[in-house]
């Protein structure tokens, strides 16, 4: 079980309210993914529900019971902290055990945890290496495996995959979907990476500010944004957003076409540009078209054979049924 | 300084100082040992060999045994109360509170006291059995003052220089304190550990390190207290708080035999590294050396 609700939850930081009343509901088994710039509040939001926080107002409803005032250990929680927050001086197998040795469990039941997240993790090689002797990606494996031996109601990552390069990170990406799709646990994972939201998640809150701009799955948020924010954050490389008599046309404030929704012809189109940058990765190529009177740069995919140089004209046409309409106070229409 | 000629030159470059520090501690230390063969006293100079025997009546003189105990009894007591005491300070230190800067400014203050002020200011203000402080405070509950520096003289050197190092220890412990990774201490929150596990598992095991260093820099300077003793206690009553130190400035400089006080010197040198072999022993696996 790990359904866990806000009702109404707030923070301050003294005259600072870095959280304005908030509800949501995260149903057992989901994959939730808070996203948002840095600065939103969604790390403080995490941390309100792990209760390393003090919530200033509202409650907090783990599996049906209030646990607003409950400490971190009684709320049956695990976190996995973006510094992984190994215990340095304890080996990888001490690590894993330590929550274990905290609850009282008996040593036989402790091994046989210790054995099944180290096998499933690949950390039986290196139970007896300390932490400092491991690499990123490594330490993350024993990070979450300290988080699995509890057996929690519901995981917290916290931007678990943010000090890993690029190839690592996207196999670990994989590596937690797929334990969750084993676990079918709870999982609360904060981000500021889109991508990782995207591809990793039943359920993405959008957070700016404090506030949740938009929940929903991926290819919802991704389909009808509610506002210029969520369009803009959501989605890469970003949806253009055009204001000015592009917008009037179409009788909204703000319109926004996707780079993948835009295509290119040297021939003729609806508006014309010069390109600024092409880039050409083979499977897709990127253009930011400039001179557009649009904005400052338009970006386009197109398919990676398409072959346009700096320099040259281009028309670019949007698909009419894929632009999104945006009234003055950046809502949908 | 990867070539050959690199290292040459390197080792030509640093020789005239290594050749410098070198003769500062060989030839003291070439000295010392050269007198303590010698029966030289300065009142009946000139000095002749005798061999052993400055060695021989050191180490049977009635002072020698008490005084190596209460050279151990004090740099043991003083290590046990400035690091237990130091981690303790430390913790209460590392919380936020109103007015931190200048507490802890007034916390480190006492080790820039001088040694002799301070066991002067200890011995009169404090321990005085007719007009110290504690006298009084006994007094106010009704119970016979304590004379310290006579009945206790150990305890009460121990106690003054313990208060002079207290800070030493609580300052670097302090800032071993301060790199404790916060996130550490909150994941073992979320791991479902108590204060006192916390402290155990996480708080100890950081501040290891620091408290070898604490432990190594002081014995260094406690094998040597000598100020806190002569201005309090003169070593008595009888050899109740003369240590090495003590006992050697007593053999050379009232009895004026400078070739036992140099044998002396020899046996400090010898027991300091005794003493430092098991310090190392104990904490050396700590040091990543």
């Amino acid at each position: 079980m790990g359904q866990i609700t806000l009702e109404n939850v707030a923070k301050s930081f003294g005259e600072v309210e870095v959280i304005p009343p908030l509800d949501l509901t995260i149903e057992d088994g989901e994959f939730v993914v808070f996203v948002g710039p840095s600065g939103c509040g969604k790390s403080t939001l995490l941390r309100l529900i792990a209760g390393l926080e003090d919530v200033t107002g509202g409650k907090i409803v783990i599996d049906g019971s209030d646990a607003t005032q409950a400490s971190p250990a009684k709320r049956g929680l695990a976190m996995v902290f973006q510094s992984y927050a190994l215990y340095p001086h304890m080996s990888v197998r001490k690590n894993i055990a330590f929550p274990m040795k905290m609850a009282g469990i008996d040593e036989a039941e402790q091994k046989r945890r210790i054995d099944s997240a180290a096998k499933a993790l690949n950390l039986t090689d290196y139970l007896d290496r300390r932490p400092g002797q491991l690499s990123g990606g490594q330490r993350q494996r024993v990070a979450i495996g300290r988080a699995i031996v509890r057996e929690p109601s519901a995981f917290l990552f916290d931007e678990p995959l943010s000090n890993l390069d690029a190839a690592l990170r996207v196999g670990m990406r994989l590596e937690i979907s797929e334990l969750h799709n084993r676990l079918k646990t709870t999982m609360i994972y904060v981000t500021h990476d889109q991508v990782e939201a995207m591809t990793m998640a039943d359920k993405i809150v959008v957070l700016q500010a404090g506030r949740i701009e938009q929940v929903g799955s991926p290819l919802e948020l991704y389909r009808s944004p509610r506002n210029v924010f969520v369009a803009g954050f959501i989605g890469s490389p970003r949806m253009n957003l055009f204001t000015g008599a592009a917008a009037a046309e179409y009788g909204a404030e703000t319109i926004g076409v996707r780079p993948e929704h835009i295509s290119v012809s040297a021939d003729g189109g609806k508006w014309k540009g010069r390109i600024g940058v092409s880039e050409h990765l083979g499977s897709d190529s990127f253009f930011y078209v400039e001179d557009t009177g649009l904005a400052d740069a338009v970006t386009v995919r197109a398919d990676g054979e398409v072959a346009f140089r700096h320099g040259d004209e281009i028309w670019l046409s949007p698909a009419e049924d894929k632009i999104h309409r945006f009234d003055k106070n950046g809502d949908r229409m | 300084m990867a070539t050959q000629r690199a290292h040459k030159a390197a080792r030509l470059m640093i020789s005239p100082s290594v050749i410098l520090l070198l003769a500062w501690m060989i030839i003291p230390l070439g000295t010392t040992i050269y007198f303590s063969f010698l029966r030289y006293n300065i009142l009946t100079p000139p000095a002749s060999w005798t061999g052993f025997e400055n060695y021989y009546y050191f180490l049977t003189d009635p002072a020698f045994i008490p005084a190596l105990v209460n050279t151990l009894v004090l740099v043991l007591g003083v290590l046990a109360i400035t690091t237990i005491g130091g981690i303790l300070l430390a913790l209460l230190l590392n919380m936020e509170f109103w007015g931190q800067g200048i507490v802890r400014i007034l916390v480190i203050s006492p080790f820039f006291v001088m040694p002799t002020v301070s066991a002067l200011v200890w011995k009169n203000m404090f321990m005085n059995p007719v007009n110290g402080l504690f006298a009084h405070l006994f007094r106010a509950f009704g119970l016979q003052p304590v004379d310290f520096l006579s009945t206790l003289p150990l305890l009460s050197i121990t106690i003054m220089v313990a208060w002079a190092w207290l800070p030493f220890a609580t300052l670097i412990l302090l800032t071993a304190l301060q790199s404790l990774d916060s996130e550490q201490m909150e994941a073992a929150e979320m791991d479902g550990a108590g204060w006192l596990s916390r402290f155990i598992y996480l708080t100890l095991p950081h501040l290891t390190r620091s408290i070898t260093v604490v432990v190594l820099i002081q014995t260094i300077f406690l094998l040597a207290v000598f100020a806190e003793i002569y201005v309090t206690t003169a070593g008595g009553p009888g050899y109740a708080s003369t240590n090495i130190p003590f006992m050697i400035y007593n053999v050379s400089l009232k009895q004026f035999d400078a070739g036992m006080g140099a044998a002396g010197g020899v046996i400090a040198v010898i027991i300091a590294n005794i003493v430092a072999f098991f310090l190392m022993r104990a904490v050396g696996k700590n040091l990543e050396l």
